[in-house]
């Protein structure tokens, strides 16, 4: 019974800033993240959640980064909360102190998201490239469980983590988690660039995936298991975004809009910014948005497949990258002519005979790091 | 969840809606809509009017009773709806019961 009127966009997801203290090697923004001096002001991403709001969007996800690094992120959740718009707030639990949360909690904040990196504390260190990150996120949890805001704890699983699935989610009710998001690694941006040391094999895959089923039943009515299997090793691809452009946007920390976080990778897409449109503008006339709409762009063997109103293909970015053409099926899908593409990636991934190598962590360029801190200081 | 764990509900629970948990008239669909964490679901409008009265105040007893009398309805109908939702939704931990 969900929600769909496809004339309006229903999600809007706020990249407030690209700044996070941790490096996780499969994050899903892009490797040329947006420096602090680029970011939207205060005023306009107001202005953008107005915008919003007249569009018909209902639910305000913040994000990043790690939108604690924004100094005016209770004003900003406070004209969420004005607008009726139901406000999420997507962390790494950096950054958030006991008085923040009660502050957010206040100016009617609605829901917490929650990244953990694993159940272990080490490793989850590791994978974070932040040490004591995993003892701040279960404090972080603690602030937000005892100012009575709702807590979902997300993980992403690959490789370090894979064996630990199901004890991930066990962690996630002892923090007092209403809601838990198990999902694999997506292999966009910096985990596209890590992806040979965070996919897993197919047998460990197959594993987590069961132990994390067998879960959802017998925790049901404790904790609410979102579980996002790992498409490389399904036979049809994810219906991605629930179809290009059909019920989110996506604004990034300079206000460029896009249909979905990793659309930028796809060359030819002209994006429109918010600082020259108005999100109604964008959303019905933007390029971009209207390149993968319907079915005129899709190519054989989803012209006339009948599924193609069910995946709508699949993700044109997945496409993008592996078949060098964004129009064709997703070639995960097994009726790809390219999908022997996504077969050798996966026998890659159950040759261990690779040393292990560090990871490539998501950091903003040394030179604009040092230029952060300077402003940081400054700015204080 | 089967019917015997709709029926084994108490009638001296006071459900409510969680903080996470709103019930919002969108006026630009022009329709309820129950908005949760990565969740929008509409809402028909015996769901709505079983809703707006789970505020932890009154006892599920209490709101059947309300309902079968606001819409003069046979108790055991309504009752019967409460609880299918109700349970639907404590399952999804949609509802604190
Ligand atoms: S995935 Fe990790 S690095 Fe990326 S924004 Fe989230 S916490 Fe920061
Ligand atoms: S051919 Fe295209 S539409 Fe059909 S299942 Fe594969 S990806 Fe989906």
């Amino acid at each position: 019974m969900n929600a769909a009127d496809p004339s309006r966009p229903v999600g809007l997801l706020a990249e407030l800033t690209h700044r996070c203290p941790l490096g996780c090697p499969y994050c899903s923004n892009p490797l040329e993240l947006d420096p602090r001096q680029h970011e939207l002001d205060t005023a306009s991403w107001k202005r953008v959640f107005s915008e919003a709001a007249a569009v018909g969007i209902l639910q305000l996800h913040l994000s990043g980064g790690e939108p604690a690094s924004r100094r005016d992120l209770v004003e900003l959740v406070a004209h969420g909360a004005k607008l009726g718009l139901y406000s999420n707030l997507i962390t790494s639990g950096i950054g958030l102190t006991q008085m923040l949360v009660s502050k957010l909690a206040e100016a009617g904040l609605d829901h917490v998201q929650l990244s953990i990196q694993d159940s272990e504390p080490r490793s989850a260190d590791h994978i974070a490239g932040y040490k004591g990150a995993f003892a701040r996120k279960l404090e972080a949890a603690s602030f937000v469980t005892e100012a009575g805001l709702p807590l979902t704890v997300n993980a992403v699983i690959h490789r370090a983590n894979v064996r630990r699935a199901g004890a991930m989610v066990e962690l996630a009710v002892r923090l007092g988690a209403r809601r838990v998001e198990i999902a694999h690694t997506q292999y966009y941006g910096w985990g596209a660039k890590n992806r040979g040391l965070l996919m897993p094999s197919r047998e460990e895959a197959e594993a987590a995936i069961g132990e994390v089923e067998a879960l959802k039943t017998s925790l049901s009515g404790t904790i609410v298991i979102d579980h996002v299997a790992p498409d490389y090793h399904a036979r049809y691809p994810k219906p991605c975004m629930s179809g290009w452009a059909r019920r989110t946007l996506n604004v990034t920390p300079s206000g460029k809009v896009l249909p979905c976080h990793a659309a930028e990778l796809i060359p030819g897409l002209e994006f429109w910014n918010v600082a020259d449109h108005s999100l109604d503008e964008i959303w019905n006339h933007s390029p971009a948005f209207n390149a993968f709409r319907g079915d005129d762009w899709m190519r054989e063997p989803c012209r006339s497949c009948s599924r193609k109103t069910i995946d709508f293909g699949g993700c044109r970015c997945q496409a993008f990258m592996l078949t060098g053409e964004a129009r064709n099926a997703d070639p995960v899908c097994h009726l790809s002519p390219h999908h022997h593409v996504v077969e050798t990636i996966l026998a890659e991934a159950r040759d261990d005979t690779h040393p292990p190598q560090p990871y490539a962590y998501r950091r903003l360029r040394p030179s604009t790091a040092v230029r952060r801190e300077r402003l940081d200081i400054s700015a204080d | 969840m089967t019917e015997g764990d709709a029926s084994s509900l108490s009638g001296a629970s006071r459900p409510r809606l969680p903080r996470g948990v709103r019930l919002k008239h969108d006026d630009i669909r022009n329709e309820w809509l129950l908005l949760a964490p990565e969740r929008v679901l509409k809402t028909n409008a015996i769901a709505v009017e079983i809703l707006k009265r789970c505020t932890g105040e009154k006892s599920l007893d209490a709101i059947v009773d309300d309902l079968a009398s606001t819409f003069t309805a046979e108790r055991s109908r309504v009752d019967n709806d409460v609880r299918a939702l109700l349970t639907e939704l404590a399952t999804k931990r949609l509802v604190d019961l």
